[in-house]
């Protein structure tokens, strides 16, 4: 190729030409000279290109053109959600030099990053009510398996009691991260009215086997778990750690995992700011309490707060490193290296934005719409919503009778509308159910819609 | 030579801005037809699960968090804003901004990973050719895209390695993972994470795989082995063929870390060269932005023996329709909650297209031409050297060594990219691989104009010149950051550690 490519400012041959002349070669295939003649790959790699940047921006946007335009956003949840993300947070991910740096390792000329990882972290731990949170990890299901792992070399004992009604996606994740090292996961069954934890299950299934007690707030199917002391109780009078997940966006109405005596919170940090990006980059969040015990077996990493050396200011750097692979290799907590920092910027970023009382708006008009749609679907004639009686945030279940929950997505699709995600193959039981969510991007005017098309459907 | 100055706004942190009721941000109201259905939705919580306090956010108007966060990124450094970010091992190479533009497209960000695969054609699309495209670049025959990082696609190998293994009812046998001890460190600690033991091997004179050592721990208890190439001195295995040979002979499997990739794309490999799976870092090789530690993507290719145990769902194509297939009775399941780091693939996607096949070789030999060129002007240098076969080229990094310096002057590593980073210049990764003393590390990429080399080139030859003359000078160094030396000690000791503002508080409290 004898054009110069703009993203190598080295392809013009005469400067090639002068750097091979520096080294005493004559041809750029003599710095390749090492590798076997036999494994050489002969020919040309069979990928297009190259393009221009123009070309390569069509190309692009034809492809995501496919992508149906909805009449407003997807009535989905169960692990990514549909919310706003400030003008403000994408300007800040977007500057290069947040989002073209790496890992901190030269701490005096990467304070900025630094900087808002701590605060990350510090924003964290107020939504979460803990003192420790780390830097980030790949998604709410991957913290899950890292938190079952950690409870597990916390307490020498290899059983994790979670809910039955946990997602399914987020249930295999668990059993690739824990199965290796024989650590067992058992469900614990749930009120088939109220869709809680059952209380007596769990005495039972709980005991001095239990590493750890898993349970979600909201739930998987939209609902607040209650009985959360009794549960903090159940699992700690075992001897177990028991580890709620606290949903990114969940208001300040809803108590923190902290105040009832989580010892690890999981959870997923996209809501706070992150776009959908069909399902990734997530945020895996991780919390703990302050209990060197504990932070010496957390995943991740850790930013602290500290002084440059002739204590002259603050600074802040990476640190207890020793639990890393860079440092530990096979003795580390986990293997993480890459995480996801720059979702950690933004979740920053939005709750900063936000604060308390933006959160407590947010809280409040997400619950209210999700509310008004449950009631509004709920009085439909042959539809139940939600399938159970306890307080729902923003997801909850709908369940068809006399069509399938297929038909009834397809015929929504047919007007440009996304249902909620079937739950049919998940949670047969249930019957023909589909887990709907509502948030601030679903008005009014969509949910009447969304009302009308159901109804519709269900009178075909 | 040119002045540096880091920009520093001794920046507050967040908490220690703002005004009571200040708000950054506001939401839709809730419309009154709405809350009129519903009434006050506080009384609808069950009490005991109503937070008695509201968390202490900070209270800031738009403007102060905008310039806050702004104040923050210019006191960091990043490939597109600064001069060279020589980090080697991470390929920091530059993150073309039309893949951000296209990244950012509502068509891709808005889109939830659980739509119906008929409103999703086009990512559905370019996850199906992105994939197909690293199968042609790695030689492999099929791939997941679920990793979300390097690591990610290492654990998951090893989790193949298990199922494989596990199929044939060997797992309870085969527990262990060989790894040479140049190796990333993430290998031995994936290997672990799927279970396995890990087996470390010397590097033998040339800096490659001992044969006589690795010949020595295979075994029946072997269940695969892991390896860069070229490895992390930035040397080719030319052994390659010969390691697989004895690694499928005792029945183990080879599992190619591809953080390496850069050095060889259209030159040569994986699959050509006995890998069984092979995981590749889109953030590296692919030119995806590294976001300060990550979001990355870290797929994962096997040869056909192995698809049976790759995680569900897999992109598939039939007659121009893409779908998600889950049907693979023998996967592993998942190891991530959706598709992995769609946002990524998407920019390597935009990347390769802007390539192509025959750029992306050119990108391989520039690279390494890049690297030979930094490694020749500097070996000589006072106080640096090349150690492990210097006769031999280098791929896409050179490790250099400054344990000369660091005896006569006490100027280390450390120090000299401190000093680097006082000239602008971010510092290659230091004190890695472990077999070099006072390793230097240096991957230059393709990306970066001769000048910039040059401009290395000529800060490190200062620095050591002033190791040699006035040793105190780069000891005190840097003094061009935002911040000097910073108190590690402090930072890790159980009496001063601070890991949030709530600690902070507390310490500070404590007095």
């Amino acid at each position: 190729m004898n054009k110069p490519h703009p993203y190598m400012p080295n392809s013009v041959t005469e400067i090639k030409e002068k750097m091979m002349e520096e080294l005493g070669i004559r041809h750029i295939d003599d710095l390749f000279s090492d590798i076997p003649e036999d494994l050489r790959f002969k020919g040309e790699l069979d990928i297009p290109g190259p393009y221009a940047e123009a070309e390569v921006k069509g190309m692009v946007l034809r492809q995501l053109e496919k992508n149906w335009t909805l009449r407003c956003p997807p009535f989905l949840g169960g692990g990514v959600w549909p919310h706003y993300v400030p003008a403000v947070v994408d300007e800040i991910v977007r500057r290069a030099e947040f989002l073209t740096s790496y890992t901190p390792y030269q701490p005096e000329i990467t304070q900025g990053m630094l900087q808002v990882i701590f605060e990350y972290q510090s924003l964290i731990c107020e939504l979460v009510g803990l003192e420790v949170a780390n830097a980030s990890l790949y998604d709410w299901a991957s913290a899950l398996g890292e938190a079952a792992r950690m409870a597990s070399r916390l307490t020498r004992r290899d059983v994790v009691a979670v809910p039955y009604l946990i997602s399914p996606q987020r249930l295999a994740v668990l059993r690739a991260y824990t199965e290796p090292v024989g650590i067992r996961v058992v469900k614990v069954d749930y009120d088939k009215t109220t869709g809680l934890l059952d209380l007596e299950d769990l005495k039972e299934k709980v005991d001095s086997r239990t590493a750890a007690v898993y349970i979600e707030n909201p739930s998987y199917l939209g609902f607040v778990e209650e009985g959360v002391e009794t549960i903090a109780e159940t699992a700690h009078d075992a001897g177990a750690r028991r580890r709620p997940r606290e949903m990114g966006s969940t208001p300040t109405t809803k108590r923190a995992p902290g105040d009832y005596d989580a010892d690890i919170v999981v959870g997923e940090g996209q809501p706070l700011g992150n776009h959908m990006n069909y399902g990734g980059p997530l945020l895996g969040i991780f919390a703990c309490r302050n209990d060197p015990r504990m932070i010496r077996q957390m995943p991740g990493r850790l930013i602290g707060l500290t002084q440059t050396q002739d204590g002259l200011r603050r600074g802040f750097t990476m640190t207890l490193q020793t639990r890393e692979q860079h440092i530990r290799r096979e003795k580390a907590t986990s293997n993480i290296c890459s995480n996801e920092a720059l979702c950690a910027v933004a979740s920053a970023v939005y709750l900063s934005l936000l604060g308390p009382q933006g959160l407590r708006d947010l809280a409040e008009v997400v619950a209210s719409r999700a509310h008004y749609a449950m009631r509004r679907i709920g009085e439909l004639p042959n539809i139940r919503a939600p399938l159970f009686s306890s307080f729902h945030f923003k997801e909850f279940t709908v369940s068809f009778k006399g069509r399938t929950v297929a038909e009834v997505h397809r015929d929504l699709l047919s007007s440009r509308m996304h249902g909620g995600k079937p739950l049919v193959d998940e949670f047969p039981e249930l019957g023909e159910a589909a887990l709907y969510c509502v948030t601030e991007m679903h008005s009014k005017r969509d949910i009447d819609r969304l009302v009308s098309a159901l109804e519709e459907a269900l009178e075909r | 030579m040119r002045r540096f100055r880091q920009a520093d706004w001794e920046e507050p942190l967040i908490f220690e801005l703002g005004r009571e009721e200040r708000v950054g941000f506001t939401v839709p109201s809730v419309e009154p037809e709405v809350s009129d259905a519903v009434g006050d939705i506080e009384e609808l919580v069950p009490t005991n699960m109503l937070r008695s306090e509201p968390p202490m956010l900070p209270e800031v108007s738009e403007i102060e968090v905008l310039r806050h966060f702004i104040h923050l990124s210019q006191m960091n450094y990043g490939v597109n804003s600064g001069v060279f970010y020589p980090l080697g091992s991470c390929t920091m190479k530059y993150n073309p901004v039309i893949n951000e533009v296209v990244a950012a497209h509502p068509k891709i960000t808005e889109i939830h990973p659980d739509q119906d695969e008929a409103t999703v054609q086009g990512v559905l699309g370019i996850l199906y050719q992105l994939k197909r495209w690293f199968l042609e670049v790695t030689g492999m025959d099929d791939a997941s895209l679920q990793p979300a990082a390097g690591a990610h696609g290492e654990f998951l190998g090893n989790l193949l390695i298990r199922a494989y293994h596990a199929d044939r009812g060997e797992i309870d046998k085969r527990r262990e993972i060989i790894v040479p001890d140049s190796a990333h460190g993430t290998n031995p600690a994936s290997a672990m994470m799927a279970g396995f033991k890990t087996v470390e091997i010397p590097s033998g004179e040339d800096g490659c795989v001992d044969i006589e050592a690795l010949r020595s721990v295979v075994g029946e208890h072997t269940a695969g082995l892991m390896l860069t190439n070229p490895n992390t001195l930035g040397i080719f295995e030319r052994n390659i063929s010969e390691i697989a040979e004895i690694v499928h002979g005792a029945g183990g499997l080879m599992y190619y870390d591809g953080a390496n990739l850069n050095a060889i794309m259209g030159k040569c490999r994986p699959g050509d060269m006995g890998f069984d799976i092979v995981h590749v870092n889109l953030h590296k090789t692919f030119s995806t932005p590294h976001g300060g530690g990550g979001p990355g993507s870290g797929p994962v290719g096997v040869k056909s023996f192995l698809a049976d145990y790759l995680p569900v769902p897999t992109v598939e194509e039939e007659d121009g329709v893409y779908r998600l297939d889950y049907d693979r009775p023998k996967t592993i399941g998942r190891i991530h909650g959706y598709h992995g780091n769609v946002s990524p693939i998407l920019k390597a996607y935009a990347y390769t297209l802007a390539l192509g096949g025959s750029g992306l070789k050119e990108a391989s030999e520039i690279a390494v031409l890049n690297s030979n060129y930094i490694a020749h002007k500097l070996k000589d240098v006072r106080g640096l050297s090349l150690p492990y076969a210097p006769g031999v080229p280098r791929k896409h990094e050179a490790v250099l060594s400054a344990s000369g310096m660091a005896e006569e002057t006490g100027v280390r590593a450390l120090d000299v990219a401190k000093g680097l980073l006082d000239r602008g210049i971010h510092a290659p990764t230091i004190y890695f691989p472990l077999i070099v003393p006072e390793a230097l590390m240096i991957e230059p990429t393709e990306t970066e104009p001769l000048e910039a080399l040059d401009a290395f080139i000529e800060a490190v030859k200062e620095i050591s010149d002033l190791a040699y003359s006035n040793p105190k000078e780069v000891l005190d160094a840097p003094r061009n950051t935002a911040v000097g030396r910073l108190d590690e000690a402090r930072a890790a000791h159980p009496k001063t550690i601070c890991l949030s503002w709530r600690a902070y508080c507390a310490l500070a409290g404590r007095g």
